[in-house]
């Protein structure tokens, strides 16, 4: 399906990529803790004794990361487990307190989903399924903060505890672009369910990245995993660079070493994590201060109740009112602009005047004025008052762009603008008629050439009239008209 | 199974516990010992049995997700042997 | 009578009706405790918060609002968590640890009125059988054998609360049991200790060995008395996941040595061959007295009680290596700098200086049976064998409604005895650990001494959430056995 192949010296190779994709769980509290998770608070000012794992503090767990968890599990059509484990994932950091992470390993809440991307917006046969393995919840680390000292390293224990839910794709994505487009969805799936705000640049999304290189349809082979990428680019650049570094590698006669690796950013290279300590041996076991995760009929029903129409679904029904794959596609991706759409569609917006208004002419409007997209002044009815004077032919597209600026400027309500600003064009044809009449009297000259051929003056005609109508004329009528004069 | 030197000295890497060659000579017969005791769990039929996972019969509750704890950064510190400017410090990692 | 020389319920009584006042009983154990030096049983010394505590009894005496425990002062073993009380778990690890939070349990008796006389010694992290793992010298036990001046260890780890309670230098005291730690100590001593149900007591505040084990309790002269303290101790706690959501019964008022219609089970496989005749004698006579009592014995069979131990010894290592993990020299205690090294040189240096021999070796077995490779074969094969010992416990409860066996394999033995034998060790808690890994009610109570003049304590296991029946199983052994004087004043 993809063509992207890195070109070797040997021949062509497939690229083969699997994400694990750590999203921060949107709750007020951590996964075990009631300290908070806002980001951004003074160092150690959100952490608990059981954060600190002061000695003999146990943790409770939130619910509300649990119903989240399932919530998203749900929304990729995967399969919920009724139970789970927690288990200790064990390593030494100063980031980690308790010298374990409380993890998912043996017995994940959220088994194999799928997620369905378009590789290319434009293009609905571009569309690919991507399978999930797996969805746990585990806690977040600690911050290691070097720079502040010659010899010291800061710990801040704020994120300690905080939920992450990982999502585990399976090695199905083939370029850059396939799995540029599955963050992309995974993103947008996670916020149209709430569970996840997918703030990037905050870190509520990271991505570990696996990348193999193969002969088309030969064996995977040997992965290497970059850690905690924080942006799309990033991911894309990784691997890149991963691909090429490892066809080179093989080219030359050398073996890709199962490995994990960093991203520098600034580089645009990976470089092994070096680590003289021993080979990691996390000696997972089922924690013993929990115990399994059970969840119950009533839970798991109220958790489906809750989830939203989401992209997939939304993007269907706006191509079944008439929009275009590519207009969906981006009305659909951000849920913020998908539900003031919805609103637009819901104070009565044709649909698709709607999403060409919304997609091509409302932005540029904004970034004129620099008025954010959630600026309280857009809202989706006053879009709606405006278009509906489109349709209805009471003023034309120009003026339609026209009104909201002077609306954003003034604040008054679209209706007044057209009526002060004298905007209201006529659909009369009495009087248009009018002065039609007047411009072809006046202009017998060019009426004769029109009708000897020169069917370029018919635009001619349109403006004379326009601007005898002092620009308020509806212009589909005086087309109509001319034409019926001029043709006749 | 038997535990070498070796094995010794990688567990007690994992462990993060310093020991001296001769402490981990010490350990190997000690340990070697138990190992073997414990090894006669060999001879328990264990097929089709789950390992246990509760042993009270009940039920994970959940806390709310309210934020009910934090805000203590004086208590959190105050044991700690060494806090600057609201951290914990430590000794660097050196590669 | 010197006030010391009373039980709780007759301290709680006389109290209560005025025949002393809770100032009075505070300065006499506060007395006693300062004059017992001798037996290393308290780490720290609270006199002040045992006076507090009286004053607050004398008051509330005079205004009516008395509380359960109202005017008694008990010891705290130190896995319990103190707020602004030197917390130590018996090791050098957590250095001058001042925690800034209580733990549920002693939270608890605070609320019932009880005032803390201090915290006492234990083996390191609870990790022992004599006492002798402490970082802070061994307890000594009150007792002697006859004709001898060898200190005798108390047992462990709840060594410091038994050495306290048969020594009066506290009427009561907590400790916690996770193969054996308050049963083992208390049989060695003479005095009464009970575990409850796993669940009961809540874990939140208490310094983590085991966690699917740990379990509080309490030590004292009586089995009222550790029908009193239990009370006052156990309940439902949020902070704790593995906390039973359940009502506290009235154990004391429950109290009852009829035992018409109940029967006792005989395991079997308890009869281990080497077991030495005065504790099987023992083990005889308490199935008599039970009988004089109204039960009915009945033999029963525990067949994987043999492998008991070899699980225990898997399971508990594996959770305290990763529990253990969180002493690092980051947040609180031990700090050892290596020069010119960075964080895991920290580590390793702080991890081998505030770690005691045995609680190391404990770490190392815990790290290798969790490690790649040897996780299926070890823990994985050893909570299956539990999940086995947990069945035949369930199928023991259909046929009795108690089990009664020894205690110990022996009595207090002399210190440094087994110091060198880890397994013999070990083999102290044969009795003791197949009920933790069942996570059910368990109880020491004595029987008698033996030819030494060491006291002995039978054993009675009762069924998940029965802790009356194992409490008055174990008032008829008390009503029945001779009663043992304990040790006069030597220290």
């Amino acid at each position: 399906m993809s063509d992207y192949v890195i070109k070797g010296q040997t021949g062509d190779w497939e690229v083969v990529i699997g994400l694990e994709i750590h999203a921060q769980v949107t709750s007020n509290a951590k996964l075990f803790s009631g300290a908070a998770t806002a980001f951004g608070a003074e160092p150690n000012t959100q952490v608990s004794l059981v954060d600190a794992a002061m000695p003999g503090m146990l943790p409770v767990p939130n619910r509300e990361c649990i119903r989240q968890a399932v919530r998203t599990g749900m929304a990729i059509d995967a399969q919920i487990n009724r139970f789970s484990r927690f288990d200790r994932k064990n390593y030494f950091y100063a980031d980690l307190p308790q010298g374990y992470q409380i993890s998912q390993l043996y017995h994940p809440i959220v088994g194999e989903g799928e997620i369905t991307v378009l590789v290319d917006e434009k293009d609905e046969n571009s569309a690919k399924t991507i399978g999930v393995e797996r969805i746990h919840l585990e806690q977040d680390a600690g911050k290691l903060m070097h720079d502040q000292h010659p010899t010291m390293s800061y710990v801040d224990l704020n994120r300690c505890g905080v939920a992450l839910m990982e999502i585990v794709s399976k090695p199905d994505m083939r370029s850059p672009a396939e799995a540029g487009a599955y963050i992309r969805k995974l993103r947008s799936i996670l916020r149209y369910v709430g569970s996840c705000d997918g703030n990037m640049e905050e870190g509520s999304m990271r991505a570990d990245v696996n990348v193999s290189v193969r002969r088309p349809g030969e064996e995977f082979g040997t992965r290497t995993e970059t850690k905690n990428v924080n942006s799309v680019r990033f991911v894309q650049q990784v691997i890149e660079y991963e691909a090429k570094r490892q066809v080179a590698a093989i080219e030359a006669g050398e073996e890709v070493v199962q490995e994990t690796r960093l991203f520098n950013p600034d580089k645009g290279v990976t470089k092994p994590l070096r680590s003289k300590e021993d080979a990691h041996d996390y000696r997972y076991f089922p924690d013993p201060d929990l115990l399994p995760v059970e969840l119950e009929d009533e839970f798991l029903a109220e958790c489906r109740a809750s989830l939203p129409e989401l992209p997939d679904a939304k993007r269907k029904r706006y191509e079944d009112l008439g929009i275009s794959v590519y207009n969906a596609a981006v009305l659909t991706a951000e849920v913020e602009n998908a539900r003031w759409f919805d609103r637009l569609l819901d104070a009565g917006a044709d649909a698709v005047a709607a999403s060409n208004w919304a997609n091509s002419v409302l932005p540029g409007l904004l970034n004129a004025k620099e008025v954010a997209f959630d600026d309280p002044r857009n809202t989706p009815e006053v879009s709606a008052e405006i278009l509906a004077m489109v349709d209805k032919g009471e003023i034309s597209k120009g003026q339609a762009k026209e009104v909201f600026e002077y609306y954003l400027d003034s604040g008054d309500s679209p209706a007044k603008i057209v009526e002060d600003k004298g905007l209201k064009q006529t659909s009369d044809t009495g009087a248009i008629e009018a002065k039609v009449d007047e411009v072809l009297a006046a202009n017998a000259d060019k009426v004769q050439q029109y009708k000897d051929g020169k069917q370029a003056l018919f635009g001619f005609f349109v403006g004379q009239t326009m601007k005898a109508m002092q620009g308020k004329a509806n212009p589909q009528v005086v087309n109509q008209i001319l034409r019926a004069k001029l043709d006749e | 199974m038997s535990v070498t030197q070796e094995q010794v000295r990688h567990i007690a890497n994992l462990a993060r516990i310093e020991m001296s060659e001769e402490e981990t000579e010490r350990l190997l017969p000690e340990l070697n010992k138990i190992l073997g005791w414990v090894e006669q769990l060999g001879e328990v039929d264990t097929d089709g049995v789950e390992p246990l996972t509760a042993v009270i019969d009940q039920q994970l509750r959940f806390r709310d997700d309210e934020v009910t704890d934090g805000d203590i950064r004086d208590k959190v510190l105050e044991n700690a042997p060494d806090a600057q400017h609201g951290f914990f410090a430590v000794p660097k990692v050196i590669e | 009578m010197s006030l010391t020389d009373k039980t709780i319920a007759e301290l709680r009584d006389g109290f209560r009706a005025g025949d002393f006042s809770a100032r009075e009983i505070a300065e006499e154990f506060n007395a006693a405790v300062d004059a017992a030096d001798a037996l290393n049983a308290y780490l720290v010394k609270t006199p002040e918060l045992a006076l507090e505590a009286a004053e607050a009894a004398d008051k509330a005496r005079g205004s009516d609002s008395l509380k359960p425990l109202s005017g008694i002062p008990l010891g705290m073993k130190d896995l319990f968590a103190t707020e602004g009380v030197l917390t130590s778990a018996g090791s050098k690890m957590l250095g001058n640890f001042l925690p800034p939070y209580e733990s549920t349990v002693s939270a608890n008796l605070k609320a019932a009125g009880a005032g803390m006389l201090g915290k006492l010694n234990m083996d390191e992290f609870a990790m022992g059988s004599s006492n002798e793992t402490c970082a802070h010298g061994p307890v000594i036990s009150p007792w002697r054998r006859e004709g001898s001046n060898a200190a005798i260890t108390p047992g462990g780890s709840s060594g410091g609360s038994a050495s306290a309670v048969s020594a009066r230098i506290a009427p009561g005291a907590t400790g916690t049991d996770t193969g054996g730690s308050i049963r083992q100590p208390a049989a060695f001593t003479g005095i009464c200790g009970i575990k409850p149900t796993y669940g009961r007591c809540s874990r939140w505040g208490i310094v983590s060995f085991a966690s699917s084990l740990d379990q509080a309790g309490p030590m004292a002269r009586t089995v009222r008395d550790c029908a009193i303290m239990l009370e006052a101790m156990c309940g439902f706690d949020p902070k704790d996941s593995t906390s039973l959501d359940v009502e506290v019964p009235q154990w004391e008022a429950g109290l009852s040595s009829d035992l018409k219609g109940k029967k006792v089970g005989i395991p079997r496989e308890y009869r281990i061959d080497g077991t030495p005749g005065e504790i099987n004698a023992l083990w005889d006579q308490g199935v008599e007295w039970l009988r004089d009592a109204g039960a009915e014995p009945v033999e029963i069979s525990l067949p994987h009680s043999k492998y008991a131990l070899p699980t225990y010894y898997i399971i508990a290592p594996a959770e305290a290596s990763s529990n253990l993990a969180r002493y690092d020299g980051v947040r609180y205690g031990l700090r050892e700098v290596v020069e010119g090294g960075g964080l895991h040189d920290m580590y390793k240096a702080t991890r081998a200086e505030g770690f005691g021999d045995e609680v190391k070796r404990r770490i190392m077995i815990g790290t290798y049976v969790l490690s790649a490779g040897f996780y299926d074969a070890y823990f994985t094969k050893a909570q299956k064998v539990r999940a086995l010992i947990k069945q035949d416990f369930r199928k023991a409860f259909e046929q009795c409604d108690m089990i009664l066996t020894p205690t110990a394999p022996s009595a207090a033995f002399a210190l440094g005895e087994k110091s060198d034998d880890p397994i013999a060790m070990y083999l102290n808690d044969v009795f003791a650990v197949p009920a933790s890994l069942a996570g059910l009610p368990a109880m020491s109570v004595p029987g008698g001494v033996n030819g030494d003049g060491l006291p002995l304590g039978l054993h009675l296991i009762g069924n998940e959430l029965d802790e009356q029946t194992v409490l008055n199983a174990g008032l008829a052994i008390e009503e029945r056995a001779p009663s043992i004087e304990l040790p006069k004043k030597w220290w």
